[in-house]
């Protein structure tokens, strides 16, 4: 039997603000599989013209999958949003790259032509499921020297990068953080992060409602001055400080695939095209290089090279694990192509969401950048992994949609 | 009780709202408003006030938690009141606490999320729009059910919202019809609430709608409906008609809620809310109120905690159930036990013909619950699949729970359980639906009559929510636990009452209907006779209840109660006559009570009449007797019970306070007996 792939679009994407992964947090007294509904009810609310029973596949991401994330989400999520019960659903774990897997997973049952139209997301409650909570690593990793002991301590991994490439000072991470802080104030003001924002309803300690509607944590103040002095909880005077690395958060986001000659059929917007993935692995006690070799698997995927990227979404897991990226790709700490809208350490980094995060953001980018052609969204994966989605632009002046019902065209996902 | 107040900023930079959570502080509990938990709502909205004057609040919006919004007026409150300047009081302050939704300046907002009752409904009421959760349930004014009237605006503000057929609807017809209530989707149908939205994200969209309501994109109609005073004079005769029917008079609430109904169509605001004061302050005061509450009380309070039940502990599991006799009684009980316990069900009977109707009576009943759309499909191949029947006694050998109901004759019952009892297991319980046999009778001729229980229904099974479990000396505590742990799964309110003849509802009922029938034996017309009840707001006439009942059924009880108190209960040649004649209805079966004509050559009469008046007090004279000897018997230990049983086995109305306040109130107690049943002010 032949087999033809099919084109993939990005429909629409959300997320919930994003909290304090704290007692005092927005989210701490609402469950994080309601932060989940709230994302698939938007997208549904949002896209009027998508009959429910045509998503064929919710799948939803969390780092760590037990209790308010426990009940095979994707499926749970589905049925508590009132989605129809013959929309099946699964969870899906790995780590931080969570949702971008839910996403790339789905789009590979969509190329394949396996289904038409699914949801894919991710969360992580932070507050309710502190990293690594519940984890029983084999003793083998460390009596037969698997990993490094620092493997499984983000914050080492983080250090032992500006250990690796002592060009990565301490300085670079403090100005690219503070300039992300300012970055994000600015897409705020600009309404850049709103249009995209679910509202929750969520209850206080005192059992008050309120509307939790905008991101809590981020500080527009910051100053590189500021940074300087913060200390440094991973290693005594080492560079990773809370104010260059991303905090602990609570969140949600969900976007809606399609396959494009669907979209099309039932009026779905194309805001992006998937060109391409790929995942890949390094040494766990540098996790941080991980988006390097996935980048490029995914932009050879593609057909691409890093000069054809006009606008990078990189999760801000740490500075200095952006920096090791732009390092190695020749792109500069200030380079206005990277994360226009500030990142994760601004806005937060809730594990296994922030996949989507990044998309929903080059999405609108996109919409803002028709001159820009392709676009990239990448991050780093805790145990030494890289995830890269490469995105083509659909306001470009040389985009094609590829014809209604007919097989894609060759910048297809694939093996090449 | 805390009110809390959060500010929020809408959707859509529609501005600041601030938003009013409605809670108890306990989540186990709904948040009601009593004198306390007023005054906390009042200073939330004082300070939503505050909010609106320095923060630009554009709006203020109330909500609830936990599937409750707000479950109305704290009753324990209201039952504490005697004094009739307090009771004023009580009203005038929730009138000025939620009458400030009313006139903040800015438009204020209810978002019900679930249950509303009485003034919790009103609180929404007061506020300019509402919306509803599609997921609520239990709203609905409740105030003309206990005694009072909806007033904290309810009696004004909602037949000028929706209408004074849909008001009259809601607040009479509803309430009267045992405190009915209707859900999320009704509200908005009704008018009640301006939009709907599902339970999901009902709070963001309720915001979101609101934004929408404050920009002007969503316009709400509000019909005139003060213009019709045609329709409002139907609406008004249309609930008094509905009043009637129910209470006949007896009961003042209803009237008065009709009354401030008919006024709210010219009444401008400040009358009408002082005339709910008044309302109110009467009403707070009046005996029919705190009967009613004192009898609501009992009632929840028997449901959740029978008075005298062993410990649930000791009850025996119920796997499989057997019922002994396949004739209407017991085929309806069989689809009870199988629809509540979904447990194989046996049937016997004595012979083919008898067994395959009493299981085919189950099945169609099976049916019947499928397509009503009270179970799915599956449920129903479930149930079908559960209930059989036979002629051999033998088939109940596995059952853990063996009732019957064979015909109500005691040598019958008697051989039925010489020949049942070594068939069964060890442990099963054995139990008997006599209405009016000896239960001790019954199981005197049983090897353990430890495990012989009285397990008494009221006919229809379906409906009537009493069990009245009947011990023996001999019975022992997990048998009657078993019996109260069946009992509530069958989601019935059991009364432990000791075995004596007719035990306690039958027995009371056919002192009544046996005064009412000495007066027509005597000369009264049959339906002066009849009507002559009337006040005390029985759900149908003694006649038309006989009707029901049977007369057969009833010539059987007299028998029985003639046998064992002669000296009070006697067997009417007209009662005797009537069966007879084929028990013909002798009044209508619906609408106002009218003789049908049967009674020629039926009924007998003397030539001593007895006025309407006379043939009451004999019968209140008789009722207090009855019930002041079966207290002194121990048939049950304190006037609460034998109320509870007269609320749930017959539907006596709460105005009364089942029945032993009202012979209080009426004076018949001390007349026939020389003290009361409740000290004065007890409730």
């Amino acid at each position: 039997m032949t087999r033809t792939t099919r084109n993939v679009v990005f429909a629409d994407g959300v997320r919930t603000p994003f909290g304090k992964a704290r007692p005092d947090g927005l989210f701490a007294d609402t469950r994080a599989d309601d932060l989940v509904v709230a994302c698939l009810r938007e997208l549904l609310r949002r896209n009027p013209s998508l009959p429910p029973e045509r998503v064929e596949e919710v799948a939803v991401a969390a780092a760590t999958q037990t209790g308010d994330q426990g009940l095979v989400l994707g499926r749970s999520a589905a049925l508590l949003a009132g989605l129809p019960v013959t929309t099946p659903g699964y969870a899906i774990d790995r780590w931080c790259a969570g949702a971008m897997t839910a996403v790339t997973t789905v789009a590979a049952s969509i190329a394949v032509g396996a289904l038409d139209v699914a949801l894919a997301g991710g969360v992580e409650h932070m507050g309710h499921h502190p990293l690594g909570a519940g984890m029983d690593p084999n003793p083998r990793f460390l009596t037969e020297r698997i990993v490094d002991p620092d493997a499984l301590d983000m914050g080492k991994t983080a250090e032992s990068l500006h250990d690796r490439f002592p060009a990565l000072t301490k300085d670079r991470a403090d100005a690219f953080a503070a300039a992300s802080q300012q970055k994000f104030a600015a897409a705020v003001a600009a309404g850049q992060v709103a249009a995209d924002l679910v509202p929750v309803a969520v209850r206080d300690a005192e059992g008050a409602w309120g509307l939790a509607s905008a991101d809590e944590l981020a500080r527009p103040q910051t100053t590189v001055e500021g940074l300087a002095n913060l200390r440094t909880p991973f290693r005594p005077h080492g560079r990773v400080t809370a104010g260059n690395a991303s905090p602990l958060t609570d969140g949600a986001t969900a976007c809606l695939l399609a396959a494009e000659d669907v979209a099309a059929e039932l009026g779905l917007t194309t805001r992006m095209r998937m060109a391409g993935f790929g995942f890949a692995g390094v040494e766990p006690e540098v996790m941080g290089l991980g988006p390097i070799p996935s980048t490029e698997k995914a932009l050879r995927h593609a057909g691409l090279g890093i000069e054809d990227i006009g606008l990078f979404e990189l999760n801000e897991a740490f500075a200095v694990q952006v920096l090791s990226f732009l390092d190695h790709f020749g792109i500069a700490d200030d380079d206005p192509r990277v994360n226009r809208y500030g990142g994760a350490i601004a806005i937060g980094h809730p594990l296994a969401a922030s996949g989507v995060r990044l998309m929903t953001q080059l999405a609108r980018q996109f919409s803002e950048h028709p001159e820009v052609r392709y676009g990239v969204t990448a991050m780093c994966v805790g145990l030494g992994q890289g995830g890269t989605v490469v995105w083509e632009n659909p306001h470009h002046a040389d985009f094609v949609p590829s014809p209604a019902g007919t097989a894609s065209g060759s910048d297809t996902a694939g093996a090449r | 009780m805390p009110t809390h107040v959060r500010l929020v900023d809408l959707p859509g930079g529609a501005g600041p709202l601030a938003l009013l959570t409605l809670t108890s502080g306990d989540p186990r509990r709904p948040a009601t408003l009593g004198a306390e938990s007023l005054e906390a709502f009042d200073a939330a909205v004082t300070a939503a006030q505050g909010l609106v004057e320095t923060a630009g609040v554009v709006a203020v919006a109330v909500t609830g938690a936990n599937g409750v919004f707000c479950a109305g007026a704290d009753l324990g409150a209201v039952a504490s009141v005697h004094d009739r300047a307090l009771s004023e009081e009580l009203g005038r302050r929730g009138h000025a606490v939620l009458g400030r939704l009313g006139t903040l300046g800015v438009p204020t907002f209810a978002y019900v999320n679930g249950l509303a009752l009485g003034g919790g409904l009103e609180t929404a009421l007061n506020c300019t729009y509402r919306t509803v959760s599609t997921g609520a349930r239990g709203l609905g004014l409740p105030e003309a059910y206990l005694g009072l009237v909806p007033g904290w605006g309810g009696c004004y503000l909602l037949p000028r919202l929706i209408g004074p057929a849909a008001a009259v609807t809601v607040a009479i017809e509803n309430a009267l019809a045992n405190n009915r209530s209707i859900d999320g989707p009704a509200a908005l149908q009704l008018g009640i609430a301006d939009a709907a939205f599902a339970p999901a994200d009902f709070l963001v969209e309720s915001l979101r709608w609101t934004a929408g309501v404050l920009r002007g994109d969503v316009v709400v109609p509000r019909p005139d409906h003060t213009g019709d005073a045609a329709a409002w004079d139907a609406a008004v005769a249309r609930g008094r008609a509905v009043a009637d029917a129910r209470v006949h008079g007896a009961a003042p609430a209803p009237y008065r809620a009709l009354e401030l109904i008919a006024g709210a169509r010219t009444a401008s605001r400040e009358e009408a809310f002082a005339a709910e004061d008044a309302a109110l302050a009467d009403l707070g005061v009046s005996d029919e109120l705190h009967a009613g509450l004192y009898a609501f009380t009992l009632v929840q309070r028997a449901g959740k905690k029978p008075q005298g039940a062993p410990p649930a502990e000791l009850a025996r599991k119920v796997t499989s159930v057997g019922v002994v006799g396949a004739g209407l009684m017991a085929s309806q009980l069989a689809l009870l036990l199988l629809h509540r316990l979904r447990v194989p069900i046996v049937l016997t009977d004595v012979d083919d013909a008898r067994v395959e109707k009493g299981v085919a009576f189950v099945r169609s009943g099976v049916d019947e619950l499928l397509a009503k759309g009270r179970i799915t499909s599956d449920t129903a191949n479930r149930l079908r699949a559960n209930v059989s029947g036979s002629t051999d006694k033998a088939a109940l050998g596995l059952a853990d729970f063996v009732i019957e109901a064979v015909f109500e004759d005691l040598a019958v019952k008697q051989q039925m359980l010489r020949e049942l009892e070594p068939l069964l297991r060890e442990d099963a319980v054995i139990a008997t639906n006599t209405s009016s046999l000896s239960v001790s009778a019954m199981a005197g001729v049983l090897e353990h009559p430890e495990r012989f229980v009285g397990f008494h229904f009221f006919n229809p099974v379906a409906v009537l929510p009493l069990v009245e479990v009947v011990r023996t000396p001999q019975t022992d505590e997990a048998t009657l636990a078993t019996a109260f742990a069946l009992g509530r799964k069958l989601k019935k309110t059991c009364v432990l009452v000791s075995d004596a003849p007719a035990f306690v509802v039958n027995r009371v009922l056919t002192r009544m209907f046996d005064e009412v029938m000495r007066a027509v034996d005597e000369g009264t017309p049959l339906l002066e006779a009849d009507r002559a009840v009337d006040p005390m707001g029985l759900p149908m006439s003694p006649l038309r209840l006989a009707s029901l009942v049977g007369p057969a059924v009833m010539l059987h009880v007299h028998r029985t109660l003639a046998g064992a108190f002669p000296d009070r209960y006697r067997v009417s040649d007209n009662l005797e006559r009537w069966v007879e004649a084929g028990s013909p209805d002798l009044v209508s079966r619906k609408g106002p009570v009218a003789l049908t004509g049967a009674e020629q050559g039926v009924v007998q009469q003397g030539d001593a009449p007895s006025t309407a008046e006379e043939v009451l007090v004999r019968v209140q004279d008789a009722l207090a007797d009855e019930i002041s000897r079966l207290l002194a018997d121990g048939v049950v230990a304190r006037p609460q019970e034998v109320d509870v049983c007269l609320v749930l086995g017959t539907g006596h109305p709460l105005f009364t306070g089942g029945i032993t306040p009202y012979l209080d109130r009426t004076g018949a107690s001390e007349r026939a007996t020389g003290r009361r049943f409740h000290e004065v002010g007890a409730f």
